[in-house]
């Protein structure tokens, strides 16, 4: 296991089709962000820190005045904590680093980081540098594209349920997709999920109550079926 | 500009991911979490995303509903983010002026 500039570099090399699919949500996040009144340092603040579009689109829809601390750090929690178990699948190469490269590396991870990484792995890779390389220039584009969607979407001014807003809630719908593993696995989870969000709404309660109680619920349903080997 | 609940906001959500990517390594090395807990954080995407797709669609019209089922065949059949939200914003544009709310 090493962690060298070259390995860095093919990770580069090797992010340029990812920038691709990841150019539209980044937008997606600028635009929506500009739309919630947030300024352009905010933005970036947050696109570069929090680094996690899912959950910032997310906390960006739980969006109020003044900004909902505890909303948004729960969303970042219910959406983000898929990435804990992640660290721990690239723990060979994890085990190695130390310091800045190993906490540095922790940081940059995405859905698309991981799966390369994996891959790798599998396929033999030594080079942590690798991750980084994806991570950082992903963290690059990232930063680029939502700059770009908050100047955009300044300029056109677009007015509060634009049809471009809908492209948070398509984005989501289509992130659905690959996560379906088949009606056996997934309907039942999913539409206790659901029902359970939609009614919890409509009973009165804030956000991100509802959210949360059909997440967990429908992850838990999921969790009882996997375990008695339905 | 920069607002202070806004930027404690942003420091909130950025320590709370951080603790998600480099806790879940730190954490999940030396301890494994019970058994159905496990199951439950493998499968909290699928339902999380349901969850928020059926609330924002409970407050959208039919325009939206349709729009959503084009999104779905197009990230099936294709397999692009980019273009699956092009087609459903492209379907909102088109379908509320005849059957929005």
């Amino acid at each position: 296991m090493v962690f060298t500039a070259a390995g860095i570099r093919r990770g580069i090399k090797a992010a340029g089709p990812l920038m691709i699919g990841l150019a539209p949500f980044g937008l997606v996040v600028g635009v929506v962000s500009q739309g919630k009144g947030l300024s352009l340092v905010e933005t970036l603040l947050m696109s570069g820190l929090v680094y996690a579009g899912s959950s910032q689109l997310l906390a960006l829809e739980l969006w109020d005045e003044p900004a909902p601390l505890l909303a948004a750090c729960l969303a970042a929690f219910a959406v983000n904590i898929r990435m804990a178990p992640m660290g721990a699948a690239l723990a060979p190469w994890f085990d190695k680093l130390r310091g800045w490269r190993l906490w540095g590396t922790l940081g940059t991870i995405v859905d698309h980081s991981f799966a390369m990484g994996v891959a790798d792995i599998r396929a033999g890779g030594k080079d942590a540098g690798y991750l980084m390389g994806i991570g950082i220039s992903l963290w690059c584009v990232w930063m680029l594209v939502a700059a770009t969607g908050h100047i955009l979407g300044g300029i056109v001014r677009l007015p509060p349920g634009h049809p471009l807003f809908f492209a948070a809630t398509a984005t989501f719908v289509a992130l659905l997709v690959p996560l379906w593993r088949g009606v056996r696995r997934e309907l039942l989870p999913w539409a206790c999920a659901a029902v359970i969000a939609v009614v919890t709404m409509k009973l009165g309660l804030p956000q991100p109550v509802p959210l949360l109680a059909g997440a967990l619920s429908g992850a838990a349903l999921a969790a009882w079926r996997e375990r008695r080997g339905a | 500009m920069l607002r202070g609940d806004v930027f404690i906001t942003i420091i909130g959500m950025a320590i709370v991911t951080y603790a998600c990517r480099a806790g879940g390594y730190a954490v999940l090395r030396v301890v494994r979490p019970p058994p159905f807990i496990d199951a439950m954080l493998r499968n909290i995407p699928g339902p999380l995303f349901a969850a928020y797709v059926a609330l924002a669609l409970s407050n959208m019209g039919p325009d939206a509903w349709l729009s959503a089922v084009l999104v779905v065949l197009t990230q099936w059949k294709t397999g692009s983010l980019g273009l699956s939200i092009v087609v459903g914003v492209a379907a909102v544009a088109a379908l509320r002026p005849l059957i929005g709310t």
